[in-house]
């Protein structure tokens, strides 16, 4: 065949697949619905979501150009307060040289042609850092082409900005709008040249994020604020013993409820195990809450309140840490080291199951049709995931499901477990309706999946100069690698001694061990806000506070003395200078600090207490990072604020206990986290280090806890090694 | 089942609801007003206030039939983007929110203390707030909004709003 027909049949082909598109977007209008409440008033909901065929301009999928001159940039991670919605259209918006407020942003869908959609791990940014600014780039790239074209001009004399492409000499230019068909037909550039940082116009810089008006006028469109044509409410029955077989179901008095349809038995699939539960399915959610209260369920628990205890668990794990784990990693020998030390330092380090327990309560709208299609709409973090996942369980293909993400209220991990989500699945397919499920605080704080309670077994060695020579640092608990991906567990959990190794943490002591014991339990467990760091950031750097202390050494130059890597230094440096270490204190009080790295950043900060009768109050915490590269300043604030409030939450604020098979906590009233009042003076830093981007959600969180304790015992003498403790009794 | 009576944001309702009915769910669900968020169902987290006749009141555990005739406030009647209060502004300003779904409770609450105390002390803002559950850890930026607010509104007064 002629190349040359060949170009133009591929032109052609493009141009149809383009204008397809196009029509698809006007018929769906950027995914508005017009959804109907149960008193018929309408609702209209804005869902920002992706055509079926996003490829408006075949350059790539985040970047759809109208001819009218509309810009919408596609956002593949789920915006769960983190900021997403900004950070990943800015680095777009660099490139493409448009402003933020020039373009529509719309969520991915999950499909497969937006790769990783996963909010998790603090990998937005550090994930799409360079290819989602190549995507920006390219496109540019082809824009300033299709201008030079139409004008006959060389490509080096036209510029882009702001959505527009500039002939230099002559000052004339043109919207990308309105050369947008003409780039569309060009080979998209593989190597497109990035800016460099020194040239950002939008990343790196302080902007007020463009959601914000939305969220404080309560337009803000949340999973559990979607309502869609059709739609019944649903409102679940969790056993709260977690699992037991159903026995008898008694659903005589909830059906005399006006609104009330139906009471049935059906399942929470979770992927360790599946729970038989309860569903009922009403007219409005009053009416299902209010059945809730008098459906009676017989339940068999056989064993499960015996078995299902934290009690048994941390039993199981103390036993465990008077034997050798699996070793993770070695350098030096640590038996000989430790055998050797002048003094030796051996403690066993413990923190509690937590809920995630965002502000939205997990809830889901699906609708599985009878002709083997499914739509759904929620607040999840992956739609990627929850597209493998809702293929697997309906036993459908991914292009038969259509998956709409809202707005989540908060999810810290929760919302990347689908369980709700296939919960509603479920009753969709029986009832044959769009159903909204809306799980209760209590189903939320009862039924996990949890934080992960875990041990960990310390041991270090001191020689006769001071300095710190054997360190061992042994995890023990469940695995969420084991109780959720079902990995063998013949070897150390990776994740964790990954995260916990000489590598990543940086202390050059010489005998460093890091070993690693699985004790398994059948409470769900899942990631949580900065997954095993909110665990073992505190065994590694109240240890080290300990081992520092038995060799009479100040806490951070001892820290500096182990430290080579200079990022390192660095942020220990600018902890010490912020939080004006070293200087005296007024009676009473004590400072702590600790550092950690996680998710590719490095986190370290300075808490300040003050002895108030029998225990302390949180004066103030400095938290420093140095995270890279950052999209705006003000959000890797935010971040580290709402760590700080968080850490400190899961350091004092009684977890989950799990007696006689059940959560001793409900709601809030049992499951306390940290309120206004007891806010403590915050100061964030930010190191600017220009180093590849790290994390930003999540990198605060682990250093907080371990600092508090070490404060505490700065001020007290009392060594904190369980979590969580009781500021007010120090117990 | 008698209809029910609603004032909701100067607009007159009438629904055919349980009387039993928390008011919460009869305004997100029967009037279709969806900012009023909920967080706990048990009054503990802040999520669903609104004002009740200018009084914070958390509307998930309130009776519809305890309301009838009451004026009620929702978030989406306290300012709209074109038409800001001067709250919702400097929670603008201060960057407030992160996932923003506690943030409406958070805003009647302080829109409120700031009606009966123009000059709120930090004792005063504690105890106002102290209700309110964020689980994203605004705290920090909430105190700072609430100063603003109280500044930039004696900064209008004493101009005349010019």
């Amino acid at each position: 065949m002629n190349s040359d027909v060949s170009e133009a049949i591929k032109k052609t082909k493009k141009m149809s697949n383009r204008r397809d598109f196009i029509k698809t977007l006007g018929l769906s209008s950027a995914g508005l619905m017009m959804g109907l409440s149960a008193s018929s008033k309408p609702t209209v909901i804005h869902l920002n979501g992706v055509g079926p065929s996003a490829l408006a301009l075949e350059i790539n999928p985040f970047i759809v150009i109208e001819p009218n001159g509309k810009i919408i940039l596609i956002n593949p991670r789920p915006d769960m307060g983190q900021g997403s919605t900004q950070a990943v259209p800015s680095l777009l918006a660099e490139e493409l040289e448009v402003r933020l407020d020039q373009v529509t942003i719309w969520q991915s869908d999950g499909k497969g042609k937006y790769g990783d959609q996963t909010s998790g791990g603090s990998s937005s940014v550090r994930a799409l850092w360079k290819p989602i600014r190549q995507a920006g780039a390219a496109a540019r790239e082809m824009l300033v082409k299709a201008a030079a074209q139409r004008w006959s001009v060389p490509e080096s004399e036209c510029y882009a900005k702001e959505a527009k492409v500039f002939h230099k000499p002559s000052g004339k230019s043109l919207t990308y709008g309105e050369v947008a068909d003409d780039a569309s037909k060009f080979e998209v550039p593989k190597n497109p040249a990035l800016k460099e940082a020194k040239d950002f116009k939008i990343v790196g810089k302080y902007a007020p994020r463009l959601d914000v008006p939305a969220r404080v006028t309560g337009k803000a469109v949340f999973g559990i604020d979607v309502d869609v044509p059709g739609m019944v409410y649903a409102v679940m029955i969790h056993n709260p013993h977690v699992f037991g077989k159903i026995v008898s179901i008694d659903d005589t008095e909830a059906l005399k409820i006006k609104g009330v349809q139906k009471v049935l038995k059906c399942e929470r699939p979770m992927p360790h195990r599946t729970a038989e539960a309860v569903a009922i399915i009403a007219d409005n959610y009053w009416a299902a809450l209010s059945a809730k209260k008098v459906v009676k369920v017989h339940w068999d628990n056989g064993t499960i309140p015996h078995t299902l205890t934290t009690d048994a668990y941390f039993k199981k794990c103390a036993e465990a840490a008077t034997k050798e784990g699996l070793k993770g990693e070695e350098s030096g020998d640590f038996a000989a080291a430790f055998a050797g030390a002048a003094k030796k330092v051996e403690a066993l380090y413990e923190t509690p199951f937590l809920a995630h327990a965002p502000m939205e309560p997990e809830n889901a709208i699906a609708h599985v049709k009878e002709d083997g299609t499914a739509e759904v709409w929620a607040p999840i973090q992956g739609p990627d995931w929850a597209l493998r996942d809702l293929a697997g369980y309906l036993k459908i293909k991914p292009e038969q499901i259509k998956i709409n993400v809202a707005l989540l209220g908060g999810a810290f991990g929760r919302k990347a477990y689908h369980d709700f989500l296939l919960e509603a699945c479920f009753l969709s397919k029986e009832v044959k309706k769009p159903v909204k499920l809306v799980w209760t605080r209590e189903d939320d704080i009862t039924q996990g999946p949890y934080r992960p309670g875990m041990m960990a077994r310390m041991q270090g060695g001191v020689d006769e100069k001071g300095n710190i020579v054997a360190y061992h640092h042994h995890p023990i608990g469940e695995s969420i690698q084991f109780q959720v991906f079902k990995a063998p567990n013949d070897k150390p959990d990776d994740w964790i001694c990954g995260e916990l190794s000489q590598k990543e943490q940086k202390y050059t002591i010489p005998a460093f061990k890091v070993s690693f014991t699985h004790v398994s339990t059948e409470i769900p467990i899942v990631w949580w806000r900065s997954v095993y760091a909110s665990n073992f950031g505190f065994s590694q750097e109240g240890f080290l506070d300990e081992l520092i202390h038995s060799a009479g050494k100040d806490p951070l130059k001892a820290r500096l003395e182990m430290m080579t890597d200079a990022r390192f230094k660095k942020v220990l440096e600018t902890l010490a200078e912020k939080a004006k270490w070293g200087e005296k204190l007024p009676a009473g009080h004590g400072k702590g600090i600790a550092v950690f790295k996680s998710f590719g950043s490095i986190s370290a900060c300075c808490v300040t207490v003050s002895k108030q009768g029998a225990g302390v109050k949180v004066e103030k915490v400095v938290s420093v990072i140095d995270c890279g590269h950052y999209v705006n300043p003000d959000n890797v604030k935010a971040q580290t604020e709402g760590n700080i409030v968080m850490g400190i939450t899961a350091a004092v604020k009684k977890g989950i206990s799990f007696t006689n098979g059940q959560a001793e906590q409900t709601n809030f009233h049992q499951y306390h986290v940290m309120r206004f009042n007891e806010m403590p003076a915050v100061e964030i830093h930010i190191v600017e280090s220009g180093a590849e981007p790290g994390g930003v959600g999540e990198p605060g969180l682990p250093p907080i806890a371990p600092a508090l304790a070490n404060a505490v015992f700065a001020a007290t003498g009392k060594r904190i090694r369980k979590l969580p403790f009781d500021l007010n009794t120090l117990a | 089942m008698a209809a029910i009576s609603l004032n909701v944001n100067g607009k007159n309702f009438s629904l055919d609801i349980d009387p039993k009915m928390p008011l919460l769910w009869a305004i997100r669900d029967f009037v279709g007003l969806k900012g009023t968020k909920f967080g706990c169902g048990i009054a503990q987290c802040g999520a669903c206030t609104v004002h009740l006749e200018g009084k914070p009141t958390r509307s998930c555990v309130l009776p519809v039939q305890a309301v009838i005739g009451k004026k009620i406030t929702t978030i989406e009647g306290l300012g709209t983007e074109e038409n800001l209060h001067p709250v919702q502004q400097a929670w603008i300003e201060e960057q407030v929110p992160q996932c923003g779904y506690c943030q409406s409770g958070q805003i009647m609450a302080a829109s409120a203390l700031l009606k009966e105390k123009a000059n709120p002390t930090d004792a005063d803002i504690d105890s106002a707030m102290r209700g309110h559950i964020c689980r994203c850890g605004t705290y920090d930026r909430i105190r700072k909004a609430i100063k603003r607010a109280a500044k930039d509104t004696a900064k209008a007064n004493v101009t005349g709003g010019k």
